[in-house]
């Protein structure tokens, strides 16, 4: 079992031809996911590798296709038209890639989307991987093994880093999320915790935190008060200088400052564990299991 | 991106916010001129990318232009908050019967530009956050319509009572909301928006931030970029696409990926170390930028070891390896360092640092411990 995605994930990616697109097309293609199409303005009716169907709008591609997800690769200034093409194209499900994504564009993306029903995962995320059956973005598969645990995070590598200890720890997964670090995104923490917490498959949930904002200490709370599966969290940015990644204006909104002090202990309160070092996921999550 | 005051005031200008009139100064002697043309009494105010710049004595008044000389030059001297005073704003000093503020930002929580509006302006918005919350109010704008007249009008009376004041401040409000959407904005700010005796409602302060995200498609704006005014450091990682903070440790680092980047600087910490700085080499794989990223991080005299903790994904650890090599053979160090790398092109990577003499670890935990004992002299945490 997995979450979002599954064997019978039926992916395009728009973008497919560009740099980025086409190089994790491939490793998507190699690690058994269903690639069935691209999207090139202007390259439709050619093949991408003699193999995948390149169209020249989403449209097009969801009709002869019967794609029911999208990866998104193109550059910065496009992927916001890009994510509305794919939400009004009907693709229930959109994973965005890029980063630098302007926010101003996302204020207006996020409705758009909501209102056509589609779920978005990103922009700037690395999207996510039901280890053995299907990835969709640019999580090395190499670095994951199945198993039972489900794994949510706002950052990239710091990903692969518990992963990656995780593995090695013969700990498996179910799924692994990236949300994606920008200020705002399609999927949250807790639309995935919800996710897990009803996957049958998964036993346990690791979150992977950073500083800025409230999402962490809500999700805390939906721990708390909605999960009966254990949870543990790790949140990076306990060492970050104030003021200088979160505008100070943006602590106002939120009335919080958004500090890795503040998260770690909305984590205690709420009996989610908390990792001090990256490493300490595995220990708490072996505990947690027993 | 963050511009000066006079530069937001001409963007806020061009949107018909009535703003006092204001020339820019880098000497004395100029600011003096200037203070004699508007012939009045003028405040000369310090033009730094750094809040507090009043209780830093970095805005004063000048009731002559000989005044103004004097303060101008002795402004100019001052550096706040680390960053050197290049240039002072020199803009007659206005009679204020009230002092309010109105800013604008987006906020994550409700995915939307928010709108914040209090009575009591002037002084630190986010103290009057936290003190007396009744007095600030939030509003979050559509981003498909933009703020309407009737929300202006909701914001307006928050602030005034009169008539008059209250159409004023809406318009003001609806011009700010346009000039920070058809700008890129993530921040754009009034602190104070004043009433005079006269009863007219005038922008003193424009504070505006600009979303490095919106700079490639914005020339006009990318161009108030102004160089001088930031850290020399934070300038060059820029240059070479990096990000860059500088810190008070002694750990230099280099990560790919902010995420890991801050854990660790935190994983430094907790064996007893202190990072240097903040240092993201990003996700694409370019020699060269490990090249700057160690050009600026030994240009740091504090910086007694160097910790590169590289996890490829997109980002080809042997692209990293051969930087760290070219980087060396350039610019030989001067202090230990350690190096974690694992992940896409290990063997490649591995095997061109052993051609060239060094060496790398693979667990992060036990880079971190040897980077923080070689930057405190062999005292291991």
């Amino acid at each position: 079992m997995s979450t979002f995605i599954d064997k019978n994930t039926r992916l395009i990616v728009q973008g497919i031809t560009g740099r980025d697109g086409s190089f994790h097309t491939k490793q998507m293609i190699e690690y058994g996911t269903q690639v069935v199409g691209g999207v090139t303005p202007g390259k439709g009716g050619q093949k991408f590798e003699n193999q995948v169907p390149i169209f020249n709008t989403v449209a097009e591609a969801v009709k002869n296709t019967g794609a029911n997800a999208t990866v998104i690769y193109v550059p910065p200034p496009f992927a916001a038209d890009a994510m509305m093409e794919a939400a009004d194209a009907g693709i229930p499900f959109i994973v965005c890639i890029t980063e630098g994504v302007p926010v101003l564009d996302m204020t207006r993306v996020y409705p758009f989307v909501k209102e056509r029903a589609s779920r978005l995962l990103g922009p700037n995320c690395p999207g996510l991987i039901s280890p053995g059956a299907s990835k969709v973005g640019i999580i090395p598969g190499r670095i994951c093994t199945p198993g039972n645990v489900g794994l949510v995070s706002r950052s990239g590598t710091l990903t692969y880093e518990v992963v990656y200890q995780m593995t090695r720890a013969g700990i498996g997964q179910t799924t692994c999320v990236g949300i994606g670090g920008d200020p705002i995104n399609g999927t949250n923490f807790i639309d995935c915790l919800d996710a897990f917490e009803k996957d049958p498959a998964t036993k346990a949930v690791v979150m992977i935190g950073e500083i800025g904002g409230t999402d962490e200490q809500e999700a805390a709370r939906f721990v708390k008060d909605k999960m009966s599966k254990p949870v543990v969290g790790f949140i990076a940015g306990q060492t970050a200088p104030p003021g200088r990644r979160m505008g100070h204006a943006g602590a106002i909104i939120s009335g919080s400052a958004g500090t890795a002090a503040e998260k770690m202990q909305a984590f205690e309160e709420n009996g989610v564990g908390v990792a001090k070092r990256p490493i300490d996921v595995v220990d708490l999550l072996k505990r947690a299991m027993r | 991106m963050n511009i000066h005051e006079y530069q937001a005031k001409e963007i806020f200008r061009k949107y018909g916010i009535p703003i006092p009139p204001g020339e820019v100064a880098t000497t004395p002697e100029e600011a003096e001129k200037i203070a004699r043309r508007f012939g009045t009494t003028v405040v000369v105010k310090a033009q730094v990318h750094a809040g507090g710049r009043g209780k830093a004595g970095g805005v004063k008044l000048a009731k002559s232009p000989e005044e103004a000389k004097t303060i101008a030059a002795q402004i100019l001297k001052l550096s706040i908050k680390g960053l050197p005073v290049q240039k002072v704003l020199v803009t007659p000093a206005a009679d204020i019967a009230s002092e309010a503020y109105v800013g604008i930002i987006v906020d994550r929580a409700s995915k939307r530009a928010v709108f914040m509006a209090s009575p009591a302006g002037g002084i630190d918005i986010e103290e009057v956050a936290a003190k007396t919350p009744e007095k600030l109010l939030k509003h979050p704008v559509d981003p498909r319509y933009g703020l309407q007249p009737f929300e202006a009008m909701q914001l307006a009376f928050f602030l005034y009572s009169d008539m008059k004041q209250v159409r004023a401040a809406a318009k003001i409000l609806q011009q700010l909301y346009k000039a920070f959407a058809e700008n890129g904005g993530s921040l754009a700010e009034i602190n104070p928006l004043v009433t005079t005796p006269q009863g007219d409602v005038v922008a003193l302060d424009a504070k505006m931030v600009i979303d490095d995200n919106e700079l490639d498609r914005r020339a006009d704006i990318a161009a108030l970029r102004d160089e001088s005014a930031e850290a020399p450091s934070e300038v060059e990682a820029r240059k070479a696409s990096l990000t860059f903070i500088k810190l008070d440790g002694n750990v230099g680092c280099v990560v790919n990926g902010a995420g890991l980047a801050m854990a660790t600087m935190d994983l430094v910490k907790y064996y007893g170390g202190e990072p240097a700085n903040f240092l993201d080499i990003g996700g694409s794989s370019n020699p060269e930028k490990v090249v700057a990223a160690l050009r600026i991080i030994t240009s740091d005299p504090s910086v007694k070891a160097i910790l590169f903790n590289i996890f490829g994904g997109i980002t080809r650890t042997d692209d990293v390896a051969n930087g760290i090599v070219t980087a060396i053979k350039q610019n030989p160090l001067k202090v230990p360092l350690v190096i974690r790398l694992t992940g896409t092109n290990e063997e490649i990577a591995l095997k061109i640092l052993k051609e060239n003499g060094m060496s790398a670890m693979t667990d992060m935990d036990e880079a971190v411990k040897k980077a923080v004992a070689l930057a405190t002299g062999g005292k291991a945490a």
